[in-house]
């Protein structure tokens, strides 16, 4: 059940950063690569039916968390208290910045969201790259199993270290490139003409940083935690995951030049799902590894809900993503196609 | 400070503040549903404007009761850490179904009402209406069985482990002060959607702009208001009081101000409770009418806090006891002004009726004050426990975070929740001098799209 429960909060995350991944990277690119008010208003509108839906895998990965491995939900969400609190008030801009300029036609109240969009949108990438970072480095779990992390130390690896150090901003600089390179594929699908030029241009510069920085992310990960390796050692096969990446990856750079959009995003979803599922694989059994020692570890064993809840979990669980899974083919259906200015953004 | 109050005034802070919408959401999402059916069923256009005009309203609430209730899920874990370690096999569960039944609903209907009218059919729009007012109450549903556990625990066992899961889950979904505390509760939702349309219409008639559409606000906000305000009364509140008059003595005592229990207890209108003698100060009194609320009877015994150890009395005692009566005594208000009202609409007058109209306009914020106070009421009567008789609140809070990183992220919610406001009251503002004359256009053009 473990297992089981492991990989279904895994998949729901994966879904979670796939999905407003491209949200946030269009957040992160919509102040360079659009020209003037009609282009700013067409990438918006890119995201605009969608980015709600998208954002409530977050929710629901974090209730299903809670009650799949409460002591996880507990000890994680108290001990990053700060970046938690500084994420939530993120999302918030981040919702007001995209939903309220359109409100009042005016140029300075138009250009102060585009701005607060910018920043959420950057921040928050850089906060969740952190906060992957921070799991698979490990935090100071004390016997009791919670902890309390300061933003900083001394940025260095180590037993007390802090939510920010090298090997965790490293973190939020991968996500940052990968969501805004995500983003940039996402509205080469959406957007036509010029536009469309510039986001394939910048998918394919920003490419290059994330090419290097996927390469250092490996040796860096063991350095952080050298035995994320253990799992891939004791089953070889594993290693298939790191060579899909690379693969995906070229996949990318591939359909770019190749103009072949769809594919080239679909690369993209298929690179952040691959390297998530990866930290996962190296992760498992652990949950939240502690840098105090094995024994602190919170485990999916010591942290997984009594058995009950999980077997109604299931039930409940698997009806409700149908439905859900539901919901998202009947509104991406709705909305597919390239954005215009006219009509709702469910008409083209 | 002390951690344990700080961490019960974060919660309190960012959750009042967050359900100031969702239960406009929820009351003026039924509204506007009615809207539709009558635009429909009577071909009247000016019913379609009517809700378009609402839809507008609606979608800046929805945006703020979505964004203000982020920090709800997650407090749980950051705030009250121990609790939701041993308590997440129970209400990890109804959190859980809120997220994946509710959220992913209403996200995905939203945006096909607010902006798909000129696309779908009529009855098509009405159904993306009808599932989004779906989708608020069944999420108002899952967090009232979360409350409802919490204040009377059912359908749970303890692991060896000290973490509490579920035995049954219909018995958890099932249980019977959630059904009670729904009802009342979402009645008070219909409540504050009623004031606010009809606080809306008011304001045109009296204006005299858009005055047939504030007559039709008027007449669906009224209808709506008498229905929602009798049934806050009789049945759920009266169910409500007596049932926690049976699980919970210690808080109906508090909050009707009961120190020594007594045969033919007397209702306590107004006053001020005096905590140290125990006393009411300037009461103002009608013997015998508590123990009749309760038992039926004018004779039957109501038990006092003199008979709850110290360690369990409700605290802050004296804001249960004003609390209960600002929501009682609000509750009493609603259903003089809008029984005056109805009667006013049936016989055709209300639309003329300025000495009834000034009143409508001016009491749109009273509800929000009832159900703050109403929630203020439940929540406090709980104390000390954060789960009623098995977890106290002051075990439950995380230890780790110390008082001054919370006072640091209340002052945070502090701040940035005083700059949403300011962003509603401009943006609400500015719809309301518009008004609803608004053609057909499903976005004007310009306009993303953007749902909410």
């Amino acid at each position: 059940m473990g297992f089981v429960w492991f990989w279904l909060v895994a998949a729901m995350l994966v879904a979670y950063v796939v999905l407003d991944g491209f949200d946030l990277g269009v957040g992160i690119l919509h102040l360079f690569l659009a020209r003037n008010e009609q282009e700013r208003q067409l990438m918006l509108r890119t995201i605009g039916p969608v980015w709600d839906g998208n954002e409530v895998w977050l929710m629901a990965s974090g209730g299903t968390l809670y009650f799949a491995f409460p002591l996880l939900y507990a000890s994680a969400f108290s001990g990053f208290y700060l970046a938690l609190m500084i994420v939530l008030w993120l999302l918030i801009m981040r919702g007001c910045a995209i939903e309220l300029r359109m409100q009042i036609p005016m140029g300075v109240w138009k250009s102060f969201f585009d701005g607060l969009f910018f920043f959420s949108s950057a921040l928050l990438a850089i906060f969740f790259g952190a906060a992957l970072a921070n799991v698979i480095r490990g935090v100071p779990i004390q016997a009791d199993g919670y902890f309390f992390l300061p933003l900083w130390t001394n940025w260095q690896i180590g037993v007390e270290p802090g939510i920010l150090d090298w090997y965790t901003v490293m973190g939020g600089v991968m996500a940052f490139v990968a969501l805004a390179v995500h983003g940039a594929l996402y509205l080469a699908v959406k957007t036509e003409g010029d536009l469309q030029q510039r986001a394939r241009e910048a998918g394919r510069k920003l490419w290059v940083v994330l090419l290097l920085l996927t390469i250092m992310s490996l040796p860096a990960s063991v350095i952080a935690r050298a035995d994320m390796l253990n799992n891939y050692r004791n089953y070889p096969v594993l290693f298939i995951v790191p060579l899909m990446v690379l693969l995906s990856l070229l996949g990318i750079i591939y359909f770019i030049r190749k103009s072949a959009d769809r594919n080239a995003f679909a690369c993209s979803c298929a690179y952040l799902a691959i390297m998530l599922v990866g930290a996962a694989i190296g992760l498992y059994p652990r949950l939240l590894p502690a840098t105090t020692g094995a024994a602190n570890d919170i485990t999916v064993e010591n942290a997984l809900s009594g058995p009950h809840t999980l077997h109604v979990g299931l039930i409940w669980w698997s009806f409700g993503m149908l439905l859900a899974v539901g919901y998202f083919i009947f509104v991406y259906r709705m909305f597919r196609g390239k954005v215009s200015l006219d009509g709702s953004g469910y008409e083209h | 400070m002390d951690a344990l109050l700080l961490h019960r005034i974060h919660f309190a802070f960012t959750i009042i503040y967050h359900y100031l919408f969702p239960q406009l959401t929820m009351g003026l999402a039924l509204l506007i549903v009615a809207l539709k059916t009558i635009a429909i069923r009577c071909r009247n256009e000016q019913y379609n404007e009517a809700a378009r005009f609402w839809a507008k309203i609606f979608a800046i609430n929805f945006l703020l009761g979505v964004v203000t209730g982020i920090p709800m899920e997650f407090q749980f874990g950051t705030n009250w850490s121990h609790f939701a370690r041993t308590t997440g096999g129970v209400i990890g569960q109804p959190l859980a179904m809120e997220g994946v039944f509710s959220f992913f609903l209403e996200s995905a209907f939203l945006g096909l009402f607010l902006f798909g009218e000129k696309r779908l059919s009529p009855w098509g729009h009405w159904a993306s209406a009808f599932l989004v007012f779906l989708g608020s109450w069944i999420s108002g549903f899952f967090i009232i069985v979360t409350n409802a556990w919490m204040q009377h625990p059912v359908a749970y066992r303890v692991l060896p482990n000290g973490m509490y899961e579920v035995t049954s889950f219909w018995g958890l979904l099932t249980n019977p002060w959630a059904l009670i505390e729904y009802s009342h509760n979402m009645s008070g939702a219909v409540i504050t959607g009623a004031f606010v349309m009809s606080a809306v219409g008011a304001f045109y008639v009296l204006e005299n702009r858009f005055p047939e559409h504030g007559q039709i606000f008027l007449r669906v906000g009224v209808i709506a208001g008498m229905i929602s305000c009798i049934t806050q009364i009789f049945p759920t509140g009266d169910l409500h009081g007596r049932y926690m008059a049976k699980q919970q003595p210690a808080a109906v005592a508090a909050m009707e101000g009961l120190f020594t229990s007594q045969k033919g207890a007397p209702i306590v209108l107004m006053g001020q409770p005096n905590e140290e003698k125990q006393t009411i100060d300037n009461p103002l009194v009608v013997n015998d009418v508590l123990s009749f609320l309760i038992y039926g009877t004018t004779r039957a015994e109501v038990q006092g806090l003199d008979q709850v150890p110290r360690d369990q009395w409700p605290s802050p005692l004296t804001l249960l006891f004003y609390s209960y009566h600002i929501m009682a005594g609000l509750g009493t208000y609603f259903v003089a002004v809008m029984l005056l009202a109805a009667f006013l609409l049936w016989r055709g007058k209300l639309f003329h009726a300025r000495w009834i109209l000034w009143p409508l306009m001016l009491s749109f914020p009273l509800p929000y004050i009832a159900n703050t106070a109403g929630w203020m009421t439940a929540e406090i009567g709980r104390q000390p426990w954060v789960v009623y008789g098995l977890i106290r609140t002051s075990e439950g809070y995380s230890k780790y975070v110390s008082t001054g990183n919370s006072l640091f992220t209340l002052l945070g919610f502090m701040g940035l929740y005083c700059v949403l406001s300011v962003l509603f009251i401009v943006l609400v503002y500015r719809i309301i001098s518009k008004g609803p004359a608004i053609e057909l256009s499903s976005a004007p053009k310009g306009v993303p799209m953007t749902i909410a």
